[in-house]
């Protein structure tokens, strides 16, 4: 038996959308008995983006992480409804029976992902299917993830070694998290590459500031770790470090031969534009 | 009754649509089974790249089915109630009072009756009309075909499109590489396999190829900047807007102050010119009027300013130091320039002397050898492998126009006796004040001379227009100082106004009498993706496969709107001209006379288009790359299929377009016909705009205002149309139960003005007034805001008052009139200076 997740190459999301309105011409106006009835026009998103803004100034980031149902293996949204009110397939997917669920709001709730939606009109709580309707078809795609345009999101048996999915998870293994894996419901819906904190700055000599300058060596070291990251200014004068975690305190080090190096410590209560380090001449 | 699957196309790409029931109920992106689908593949240091074998839709038209429902459809004919064509008109309530329905034949007695009068009376230049662009694709049907043969049929007074989003390439870049046939924007061909193996760093300036895509390609290239990125290649952004590609591809972000473009361009070229980093011989054998152009960047001409970075820091924003920097490492690096999603394009060109920035892209990469592996011109949008000697017509070519094309035997585009013109830019003065005078022939594509053709309205021997007949109807949000627009629609001068649509648009309700039309999933036609034809030859390059689809009619229209063509034959057949206009032809007929004019006739039969649906074009198993410009720079002639080239094929074959076939830092064309011509001089200049960053202007009202094309909407078209669109909260944003356009603003200028994310704002200046919704974000500067020029309704709290305070987003209503300069007839939305303050109703 097959077991079907969805792979979120986090990095690869350009934010186009296309996912979120594929979603919508599957189900909004259409029934697919006995696995879900149609989504409102409007107001539900069952695949939704969230964007991520980090930084100021000029060094900063925006990312988008697709956000659906994480088809749990272990789903909070079981426990509030009736019995088979939501149900989990031998496939994995999590469906929220449109018959059983009528009524049980609570089960909107239950959801730490925010990832179910109420049907006013329906009274009934709604949310992503996997497009189980179109994988009982014979499809080997859902909506969202035909609509991709640079395989942001893919699709496949997780246990099938040779699907791309699987394939994929196994490639990128050490970037590859659960979102919130805090709530301990262990989707199986994977992320690669979820953005972290970063810290960047420039580098400037103080007798030369009209020049950007390229090779000068920063380091950063977090306190409470013996690993230190290193790195070279561009030819912009540019550094930054990725993949940060937050809340920690790192001491930042910035050396060119012949200047006193810098030193400064940060606490990563966010991403961080440190700004211009000069450095003064020996 | 069983699902039916239908074949049609978007001008975001082609579709399934899915039909039950005589409703549709899915729209996929076209189903081809994957042994039918034949991919390229590029090999770039020991890889190989290859496409996926599935299109990739631009994000509307996965939303095609909720635009076509009757959200905002005309579905009836309808009059202005307190229109009467014999008696009262009201004409100054147009904006302002309502409709009800009538008959069709009503309708098209009224409109046929008002043709014929003023045709008696005046002759046919007193008929005027115009399309807006791209809210349906087709050959039969679209803009180009029917409405231009009615119309020249009545010998109506055409009103020219203005090279609109590549305004500075058309009337600046082709003063210095030619591609006038192009409109001004460069060959394209194969440069994607060229960025892979040779390309070191691409610089995007004023483009955002994520959200403009290749204008019809959907997002296939999306996956090509994709490997670009893994492949590590560095990408620098200059834009005042963080764009979507910039997020994307995690580039460094330059944003120079709007306006300012040139002066960084001219700074990079100083800092190539006093350090040697430029390729000399290539100048010398390859271009011409180098020292003309290097005593101005120098400062020995021009009052002795130099154009040092600390000069164009003062203007820019960017410091000296960035400068510098990148223009060493741009000569030290095979170096690709990504301004604008066709190669040209771009913001910074649609802006008061956006002709000197297009010149100064084109001018910089001719000092680093343009044509040479890895240096290009390009969008990183069009350049894919594909058969390009399979012809098949597109819309905006002659022969893919029923006008114009060889398969109707009445030519009656060619054949209009009126030479009036107007022009879409000035439009609203001329009526109002019933004369005008403009440069050029709009779309300049023949050649270099027809820019300097100087036209006047009325033409002796014409009448004024009297009656204005509206296709489409976009305008408010998309043309300049639109409330000069209201005026227009006010003016007793239009005796009479009807507007053909397919949806509610934000001109629509000024009409006397509105005709529903349907779109192309409710009849029948055909086209090839993004293959507009015309002035982008080959457009096809813009995707990974070449689909030419039957577009068939997937369910009858909606309620009682019509197709194009049948209006446009109900109306000839009350004026006696039925049997000229259609040549006994249906739209049907049409439409397999243009697939028998074609080259895919040898592979695939009429009938088995029809029944298929679609049919894919094969590359070549012996396909040979010929990327753009390299015949330039190799002295050949030129190879690649650039069919408009007009010295392709003849013994200039080895010359570009300009009058010395060679680039020109001074230019010839300028210098013969306009020497004294200082707003666009024979050496490209920096000239500050007149409502720039320090004008007199700024000190009013001190924010720039930027307003590119959107990245949810094709222009305005999908945007209210599609209330789907408007859930995603990056295009409309929900607040009271109205759907706002959002403003982006950066947080020390929202502070400053006491505003935070989701306030309802006020954009204002002396031309109008706009509410928008707050976005506070770091992805504009200080002292820059951004919103998308593409509302696609105009709502005004005191309907049809010029003027009067617009909820919907039209920002349009802010922006100058004044074009490019005053030889160049471009539209100038980024020089526009505006207040922000927070709004209490």
């Amino acid at each position: 038996m097959a077991r079907y997740g969805i792979a979120v190459d986090v990095e690869k999301c350009t934010g186009c959308h296309s996912c979120f309105l594929a979603c919508k011409d599957e189900h909004a106006g259409n029934d697919y008995p006995p696995i879900s009835v149609a989504q409102p026009d409007i107001g539900h998103k069952w695949l939704r983006l969230r964007e991520i803004e980090q930084g100021t100034g000029t060094k900063i980031k925006v990312d988008y992480i697709p956000i659906m149902c994480q088809h749990c293996e272990k789903p909070p949204c079981m426990a509030p409804g009736p019995e088979g009110a939501v149900y989990q397939r031998d496939d994995g997917i999590v469906i929220i029976d449109p018959q059983k669920a009528k009524g049980c709001k609570n089960i909107v709730n239950s959801c730490p992902y925010g990832a179910i939606f109420w049907n006013q009109e329906k009274e009934l709580p709604q949310k992503c299917t996997l497009c189980a309707q179109m994988i009982d078809n014979g499809e080997k795609t859902t909506r969202c993830v035909e609509s991709c345009p640079t395989g942001a999101l893919i699709f496949g048996d997780l246990d099938d070694p040779k699907s791309e999915i699987a394939k994929l998870l196994v490639a990128k293994a050490e970037q590859v998290e659960a979102f919130k894996p805090k709530f301990g419901t262990k989707p199986t819906v994977k992320y690669i590459g979820l953005p972290k904190l970063f810290i960047a700055g420039e580098v400037l000599l103080s007798d030369k500031p009209k020049d950007c300058i390229k090779g000068a060596k920063v380091t950063l070291k977090a306190d409470n770790q013996d690993k230190v990251m290193e790195t070279n200014t561009d030819f912009f004068g540019d550094f930054e470090f990725k993949g940060l975690d937050r809340n920690i305190d790192y001491t930042l080090i910035a050396e060119y031969e012949g200047y006193y190096p810098q030193e400064i410590t940060i606490r990563t209560y966010a991403s961080k534009n440190v700004g211009e380090l000069v450095l003064r001449a020996k | 009754m069983a699902e039916q699957v239908f074949t049609n196309m978007t001008n975001g790409g082609p579709i399934s649509v899915y039909v039950k029931d005589g409703k549709i109920v899915r729209v996929r992106p076209l189903q081809v089974p994957e042994k039918e689908l034949k991919p390229w593949v590029i090999k770039a240091d020991g890889k190989t790249y290859s496409p996926p074998k599935t299109f990739r839709l631009a994000p509307p038209g996965h939303a095609e089915r909720n635009r076509f429902e009757p959200h905002n459809r005309i579905l009836y004919p309808l009059k202005r109630v307190d229109f009467d064509p014999n008696g009262e008109r009201n004409i100054q309530n147009r904006g302002k009072s309502g409709y009800e329905r009538i008959s069709w034949d009503e309708a098209l007695d009224i409109v046929s009756g008002e043709i014929k009068r003023l045709t008696d009376a005046y002759g046919g230049s007193a008929i005027t009309g115009m399309t807006s662009s791209h809210h349906n694709w087709g050959i039969v049907g679209y803009k180009m075909g029917p409405f231009s043969r009615f119309m020249n049929m009545l010998n109506y007074t055409p009103v020219l499109d203005n090279p609109d989003s590549w305004e500075g390439w058309h009337w600046g870049a082709t003063h210095t590489y030619g591609f006038q046939w192009r409109l001004g924007m460069p060959e394209q061909f194969d440069l994607l396999e060229d960025a892979l193996q040779n390309t070191e760093m691409i610089v995007f300036w004023s483009n955002d190829p994520d959200t403009t895509r290749g204008t019809y390609s959907g997002q296939e290239s999306a996956i090509w900047r994709v490997w670009l990125k893994e492949k590590g290649i560095k990408t620098v952004f200059i834009d005042p807007f963080f764009n979507y590609t910039a997020a994307a591809m995690d580039g460094t972000w330059l944003p120079p102050r709007p306006g300012s473009d040139t002066a960084l361009a001219m700074a990079i070229a100083y800092v190539w010119v006093t350090e040697g980093l430029y390729d000399k011989e290539y100048v010398a054998d390859k271009t011409i009027g180098f020292d003309e152009f290097k005593d101005y960047i120098l400062g020995i001409s021009d009052n002795g300013i130099a154009k040092t970075p600390e000069w164009a820091e003062e203007k820019s924003g960017i410091p000296a130091r960035k400068i510098i920097a990148l223009a060493r490492e741009w000569a030290s690096k095979r170096t690709c320039l990504s301004s604008g999603c066709r190669g040209g394009q771009g913001s910074a060109c649609r802006t008061a002397f956006g002709t000197e920035w297009a010149r100064m892209m084109v001018l910089l990469q001719a000092m680093q050898g343009l044509g040479k592996p890895g240096v290009s011109i390009w969008g990183t949008t069009m350049g894919a492998p594909a058969d390009s000697n399979t012809w098949f017509p597109g819309y905006a070519e002659p022969r893919g126009q029923m006008g114009k094309s060889g398969v109707a035997k009445h030519k009656l585009s060619l054949q209009n006796k009126t030479k009036q013109r107007l022009f879409r830019l000035t439009l609203p003065d001329a009526i109002l004040t019933g004369k005008e005078d403009f440069w050029g022939d709009g779309f300049c594509g023949q050649t270099l001379d027809q820019q300097f053709v100087h036209n006047l309205y009325p033409m002796e021997g014409h009448s004024t227009v009297k009656m204005f007949y509206r296709y489409g109807g976009s305008f408010m949000g998309t043309m300049s100082d639109t409330n000069k627009w209201v005026k227009m629609y006010q003016s007793p001068k239009l005796e009479f106004v009807v507007t053909q649509d397919c949806w509610y648009g934000s001109e629509t309700k000024f009409a006397d009498i509105i005709l529903p039309a349907c779109t192309n999933l409710e009849r029948n036609d055909l086209g090839e993706w993004a293959a507009c034809g015309g002035y982008t030859t080959n457009a096809h390059i813009g995707n990974n496969y070449r689909v030419i689809v039957r577009e068939q009619k997937c369910v009858e229209p909606l309620g009682e709107s019509k197709a194009d063509y049948e209006i446009l034959t109900l109306l000839a057949e009350r004026l006696g001209l039925k049997d000229l206009y259609t040549e006994g032809n249906t739209e049907d007929d049409w439409a397999r006379l243009f697939f028998e004019s074609s080259d895919i006739t040898k592979d695939i039969s009429w009938e088995e288009f029809n029944e298929k649906g679609y049919y894919i074009v094969p590359i070549p198993d012996d396909y040979k790359p010929t990327p753009a410009m390299r015949w330039y720079y190799e002295g050949r002639e030129c190879d690649t299929p650039d069919t408009g080239n007009s010295k392709r094929g003849t013994e200039k074959a080895k010359e570009l377009g300009t009058y010395s076939g060679k680039i020109e830092f001074a230019a010839e064309s300028l210098r013969q016909n306009m020497p004294d011509d200082m707003e666009r001089p024979i050496v490209p200049h920096f000239i500050p705009s007149w409502e720039g960053y320090k004008s007199e202007v700024h000190k009013k009202y001190p924010l720039q205002i930027i307003m590119p094309h959107p990245r949810f909407s094709f222009h305005t078209h999908y945007d209210t149309h599609t209330p789907w669109i408007n859930d995603i909260p990056l295009h409309r944003v929900e607040k009271d139960g109205y759907y706002w356009w959002p403003v982006r603003i950066n947080p020390e200028d929202a502070k400053a003005r006491n505003v935070v994310e989701g306030n309802i704002v006020e954009l204002y200046n002396d031309r109008g007034s706009v509410l928008c919704i707050a976005q506070v974000t770091e992805r504009v500067p200080v002292g820059v805001i951004h919103s998308y020029g593409c509302s696609s309704k105009y709502d005004p709290l005191v309907p049809g008052k010029p003027g009067a305070t617009d909820k919907a987003g039209c920002v349009n209503l802010l922006t100058s009139s004044k074009l490019v300069s005053k030889h160049a007839s471009g539209m100038t939305p980024n020089s526009c200076l505006c207040e922000l303050r927070k709004w209490e109703a």
